[in-house]
């Protein structure tokens, strides 16, 4: 195994670990929170990018990593979006918790998998129509919260994190 | 003796080191490999396809235009798909919380324990969810996690996308009455 690949799977090792000690590899969590139930997912996640987000700032602000946005194409991540949301509500599981909860015993999840590869392979082969149709509405570009509010980006970290503790108050508050 | 589950840690304790994990995950394959990896899973599931597709017919995988971009290689987030699934056996291992199970137990309280039909719902699912990943060029990974932390305006947008639209479908499907 070449470097990349080790260091792939010791990543992913730790991750599926924290996903399951987290318990966010259930069905009951997904669905949980998308009916407004249980929100230990969005604990879960808010927590992973108020800690991830200031750490990010620092190395890319003393120059050390690059930082790498997806394009808001408008097409795109609405249509996408919406049959993400369609699929995620049926199948109860995205698509990294998916193959982490086979690895806890919940072998229905395969199901899901074997979904996700016809999936990608409709996409592979429907790519040359979705790039003449859907991805070619208008594309915004590689563009960051800072950039189009036109502050500093340890404001916006500020406020997320901010906006983040009054969710997480909210939820404790309600028993959620 | 009744085994009690345990419940695992505090998802905001986990989650906080997940948050850890993607800074030192981004600082390593900057330092070691000298491009910067972000927390993503999506595109793994291309590359499966495409090994699959390849191993009957290779030549419609090195034509298409989508295996071409993506390119069909065990990479650093292939492995670390991999890795998800050791971590989380381990992980349950340990504290005695790895179960089998068939149909999860809330679909089954809907839909009844047939094994069938969540099979086809799963599946129907599956294939709608990664079409949609791979149009919005990433899953709760790669933009809730990812593009979240560097604030991009299409994972924001994106994460809106994906949990409006299942909460919709989750509130139609799953609630009785």
């Amino acid at each position: 195994m070449g470097i990349d690949q080790t260091l792939g799977l010791l990543t992913g090792i730790a991750f599926g670990f924290l996903l399951q000690k987290g318990r966010v590899l259930r069905f009951g969590k997904q669905v949980g929170a998308m009916l407004f139930k249980d929100m230990t997912i969005f604990k879960f996640m808010l927590s992973a990018i108020v800690v991830g987000m200031f750490g990010i700032l620092i190395l890319a602000d003393q120059g050390i990593i690059t930082q790498s946005h997806k394009p808001m194409n408008v097409g795109a991540i609405v249509v996408g979006g919406i049959l993400f949301g369609i699929g995620w509500a049926v199948m109860g599981f995205c698509p990294g918790t998916a193959v982490g909860a086979v690895g806890e015993g919940r072998w229905h999840a395969i199901f899901g998998i074997i979904g996700m590869l016809i999936g990608a392979a409709v996409y592979a082969q429907l790519y040359p129509f979705f790039k003449a149709t859907i991805l070619s509405w208008a594309d915004f570009g590689k563009i960051s919260l800072p950039q189009v509010l036109g502050v500093s980006p340890w404001i916006v970290a500020i406020g997320f994190t901010l906006i983040t503790l009054v969710m997480f108050k909210f939820f404790e508050k309600k028993g959620l | 003796m009744e085994k009690v589950e345990s419940k695992g840690w505090s998802p905001y304790l986990a989650g906080a080191l997940v948050g850890v994990l993607a800074i030192l995950s981004v600082y390593l394959t900057t330092t070691l490999l000298g491009k910067s990896m972000y927390l993503g899973a999506s595109t793994t599931f291309v590359r499966a396809a495409g090994f699959l597709i390849g191993e009957v017919d290779s030549s419609y995988v090195a034509e298409n235009a989508y295996y071409v971009k993506e390119k069909i290689v065990i990479d650093w987030q292939f492995m670390m798909i991999v890795g998800i699934f050791i971590g989380a056996f381990i992980a349950s291992k340990m504290d005695g919380s790895f179960k089998l199970e068939a149909v999860p137990p809330e679909w089954e309280a809907r839909f009844g324990g047939s094994t069938k039909k969540r099979a086809i719902a799963a599946i129907l699912g599956g294939t709608v969810m990664m079409i949609g990943a791979r149009m919005a060029d990433g899953c709760p990974s790669g933009h809730g996690l990812s593009g979240m932390m560097q604030m991009s305006v299409s994972s924001y947008v994106a994460l809106a996308f994906f949990f409006g639209t299942g909460a919709l479908v989750a509130n139609l499907i799953y609630r009785k009455g």
